[in-house]
């Protein structure tokens, strides 16, 4: 691709992405778009029966009836993660039918959507708009698709909807709850997810909307984490999901002994610099050392008899731990996790479903990521620049999604934990292979062989030293990384631009570029 | 002929299996497989190359099964199967890191030692990392038979090139005679202790010191020896074999093997080894040197941990062994002087000064005569304190202030 331009992180980026003028990233809350949001087109309650009844016989009935055609953008959710039966459904009932040139713009996908590979080759499916991980993103990566992949965080989705950056032409929002009129939630059913989070944005925004259950009950169906009133038609199908991959994953404390360090320096360092304290929002995710991180939390605040006023992020059983033991006043929970978390939301009244539209999208009137005290996140990769990376791995392949990262990065205190080196692939480099996060907004890096802190963060600096933390300069951990790993050479890649990272605010942070040698 | 050496599998990291294969069509062919191709593939094969290189092999297929192995990894699995095609005593020895050369005093705090299987590259790489007292890269009961050449290669190699971020530094190497070979592969290296299992009798810790004398240069630090009571010989031979050399350091029992050999089972009580342990204690203090524990085998127990080791402080050993780096903190938890006992000794490591100082024969702290014996006790335990960080060495100003 030609005529790149360098943008505010110095990183070449395409005027136009898939036929879109596109607005090269300006810097940190720098581009303030001035326009008004995007709206679905005006509907009519005469054309809904008068009784609320909007069921219709099948998925395909549904779509048809949608208006379903060549090119149309389909989105879907991801609560139903790697058990999810729906998204992989729409699809074959296009390519039954014959339609061409789709998009999917899903929240996220999981590696059971490989089976979407076939319409991805065969042009059923002109691109993905999402979070890609696993074999899709290596698909992408091979530069086997025909459109250049937009990743986007949890946030940007919201965002790019609301701005009108992507239409949604019809939403299939699969509900392990729901009555005739589209009321839904998730929180009962055979496919239980807990929360509908994601798929807010989509009802409000998309033109149709069709609701596919496998548990249909009788109006009303409380609370309405969907509402009705957005709802075009509802599907009653007889499974939407598994539930065993609906709440599998990676929702263990990690038991490597090398990452328990890594999340006990964590909660020490926030500890010992006061970024946890009385009263504190925290954030948690759902990875082993995310896991392990809130646990030690949880024995930090209970030894020093702090409250925490509230919890946010991907709930499992260890925040509610908290909740239950009055550790934590509040959970506000936009993605659950296991089944324990559910049973919470059925029964604390202080754990509640949070919109992504209230969380992290970006151009809204407060960004509530700024609230919270602490986060703790991962990455593929962190540069000596503190620049972090977590689409690519240092070979330059795709295979992770964006995912709420960036959004979180705006945390008051933003610790990445990560071990130094992941087998012998080096975690602290010189240059991030992908830009995803600059490293203004990362303050902490906090791994097995030391903890570095952004020298932008002279507050933390002064309240970290004497603490006895093992401190080292950023510069310190790449080298101990070489030392061990060997310096690595760099991926080969092509001109071709595969895929383009979003900045939170719609701005191109990054591309992604084919991969030689792979496929 | 082929020769193979080390790992692979779904669930192998940080290894790499090599299989060599000679014939005559000239030149060295590399087949790598990879999963840090992209980053790594060139020097993978600039150090394979240099290797075989160095051993003469011109003539060769090379395959190599990679799951992400450290260079040193790498180089100690071609020496293997390189062994194997020419019988060849030469070693390949990278750089050493200066920073693994370190002596250690023959009476330092042993409270924990973690062993770790010596022929797994995963758990080697952060050996260093869990503030054990001391690491034990194992040759005996975890590798098997037909793994020793190769696990022999890679402790040497770990020895010399893995960080071990300045911990004690021990080797357990099998029963003699096999132990000598290790000890010929390991006893130059960056080294402290050696420990020697199922010993029984003076002689076999002789023959052990008179080949770390033989392979070692004086001007290479001290190697300590323990040797390891784990059967009902060794038991009775316990004071001959802690005294035998001045190198003994230590005197550990093995529980599972000792406790076999007599013919009784291990219990939660312990009472089957409470004669065995106290025979060990014994022995190492009438030698003058630490009496250290077995292992707990169950590392998803804690609690059960605390009180045996608990319980092992209060027989008068030192330390003992851990097969999981999450025992380790539980031990020095229990090993460490408590508090009440760290102030009980402060008070009468001061009041027998301030008696000696003005010239008094008796010393009694309330109503308690303090004896010499008493005052050694209180000096160990403020020793200990100091040594684990528990009181600044400067406690005695701090206490007047």
């Amino acid at each position: 691709m030609n005529n790149l331009k360098i943008n505010a992180a110095g990183r070449p980026v395409p005027p136009e992405v898939n036929g879109e003028p596109v607005v090269p990233y300006m810097g940190v809350g720098k581009y303030k778009p001035v326009a008004s949001k995007c709206s679905p087109v005006i509907p009519s309650c005469a054309d809904f029966p008068a009784d609320g009844n909007k069921c219709v016989a099948s998925l395909k009935e549904a779509l048809v009836k949608a208006g379903l055609r060549d090119g149309m953008t389909i989105s879907t959710h991801h609560h139903l993660r790697d058990g999810d039966l729906v998204a992989n459904n729409v699809f074959d009932i296009a390519h039954e039918l014959g339609i061409k040139g789709l998009r999917w713009f899903p929240s996220a996908s999981f590696p059971c959507h490989d089976h979407l590979i076939p319409y991805l080759e065969d042009g059923t499916i002109a691109g993905i708009e999402g979070s890609m991980n696993g074999p899709l993103g290596k698909f992408t990566s091979a530069g086997k698709r025909e459109r250049t992949a937009v990743l986007r965080s949890h946030g940007g989705r919201v965002q790019a909807i609301q701005d009108g950056e992507v239409k949604i032409d019809i939403a299939v929002m699969a509900a392990p709850c729901a009555d005739p009129f589209g009321n839904a939630n998730g929180l009962g059913g055979p496919s239980a997810t807990g929360v509908l989070s994601y798929a807010d944005i989509d009802v409000r925004y998309a033109d149709k909307v069709i609701v596919v259950t496998d548990n249909l009950v009788a109006f009303p169906c409380l609370p309405m984490q969907i509402e009705g009133n957005f709802v075009d038609a509802v599907v009653l199908v007889d499974k939407i999901g598994f539930p065993e991959k609906i709440m599998g994953g990676t929702t263990q404390v990690t038991r490597s002994p090398d990452r328990l360090i890594i999340a006990e320096l964590t909660a020490r360092f926030c500890e010992a610099t006061g970024i946890v304290h009385d009263g504190c929002i925290i954030q948690a995710g759902a990875g082993g050392i995310s896991l392990a991180i809130a646990t030690f939390l949880h024995q930090t605040a209970q030894k020093n008899g702090w409250k925490i006023q509230a919890g946010f992020g991907g709930t499992t059983r260890y925040m509610v731990d908290m909740l239950k033991d009055g550790t934590m006043k509040y959970i506000l929970d936009a993605q659950v996790f296991d089944t324990e978390a559910i049973r919470s939301l059925n029964e604390n009244p202080g754990h509640t479903a949070f919109t992504l539209n209230n969380i992290y999208n970006y151009h809204s009137k407060g960004n509530f990521a700024t609230m919270i005290d602490m986060v703790s996140l991962g990455a593929t990769e962190i540069d000596v620049h503190f620049n972090g990376n977590v689409v690519t791995h240092s070979d330059g392949i795709l295979l992770h999604g964006i995912g709420g990262w960036q959004n979180c990065l705006f945390a008051k205190n933003t610790i990445i934990a990560v071990p130094l080196f992941r087998d012998r692939i080096p975690v602290i480099v010189d240059e991030v292979t992908t830009l995803c996060g600059p490293g203004e907004l990362i303050d902490v890096v906090v791994t097995e062989r030391g903890i570095a802190i952004n020298p932008l963060r002279t507050d933390l600096i002064a309240k970290a030293a004497d603490t006895g933390l093992p401190l080292k300069s950023i510069l310190e951990l790449k080298e101990m990384a070489e030392a061990i790993c060997g310096k690595p050479e760099k991926p080969r890649f092509t001109d071709k631009v595969v895929g383009v990272v979003k900045w939170v605010d719609g701005t191109v942070l990054d591309v992604i570029r084919q991969v030689e040698g792979i496929w | 002929m082929e020769a193979i050496s080390g790992n692979r599998g779904t669930e192998v990291r940080s290894d790499c299996f090599i299989r060599i294969v000679p014939d005559d069509e000239p030149g060295i062919r590399i087949r790598l497989k990879s999963k840090v191709k992209s980053l790594y593939g060139q020097s993978i094969h600039q150090l394979v190359q240099e290797e075989l290189n160095f051993f003469g092999i011109r003539d060769a297929t090379v395959e190599i099964e990679d799951s992400g192995a450290l260079p040193y990894v790498i180089a100690a699995r071609v020496e293997a199967a390189v062994r194997q095609i020419t019988g060849t005593g030469q070693e390949f020895l990278l750089p050493e890191l200066p920073q693994n050369r370190y002596s250690t005093e023959r009476d330092k705090l042993r409270r924990s030692r973690l062993y770790i299987p010596g022929n797994n590259p995963k758990l080697i790489i952060n050996a260093g990392l869990y503030h054990s007292d001391a690491i034990i890269l194992d040759l005996e009961d975890s590798v098997s038979p037909e793994k020793k050449p190769e696990a022999r290669i890679l402790v040497r190699n770990a020895l010399r090139n893995n960080d071990m971020m300045g911990i004690e530094l021990m080797v357990r190497i099998n029963q003699l005679p096999l132990g000598l070979q290790d000890l010929e592969m390991v006893a130059r290296q960056p080294l402290n202790l050696i420990l020697i299992p199922k010993c029984e009798s003076a002689e076999t810790v002789l023959t052990v010191r008179a080949k770390i004398e033989e392979c070692r240069d004086t001007g290479e630090g001290p190697v300590w020896l323990m040797p390891i009571i784990e059967s009902a010989q060794g038991l009775r031979n316990a004071y001959e074999i802690a005294e035998a050399t001045p190198a003994v350091a230590a005197l550990a029992i093995g529980l599972e093997d000792y406790l076999a050999d007599i013919g009784a089972e291990r219990t939660h009580g312990a009472e089957e080894s409470f004669y065995a342990r106290s025979v060990v204690v014994n022995a190492a203090r009438a030698a003058g040197i630490q009496p250290i524990d077995s292992v707990f085998s169950d590392f998803g127990d804690n609690e059960q941990l605390l009180r045996v080791a608990a319980n092992s402080k209060k027989m008068g050993f030192d330390g003992m062994g851990c097969i999981h780096p999450g025992q380790i903190n539980v031990i020095h938890e229990a090993f460490n002087p408590t508090f009440p006992e760290i102030e009980k000794a402060k008070t009468i490591v001061m009041a027998y000064g301030k008696a000696a100082a003005e010239g008094l024969g008796v010393v009694a702290v309330g109503s308690k005569m303090i004896d010499l014996p008493v005052m050694k006790r209180a000096q160990t335990t403020i020793e200990k304190a100091v040594t684990t960080g528990l009181i600044p060495k400067e406690w005695r100003e701090i206490q007047h202030e």
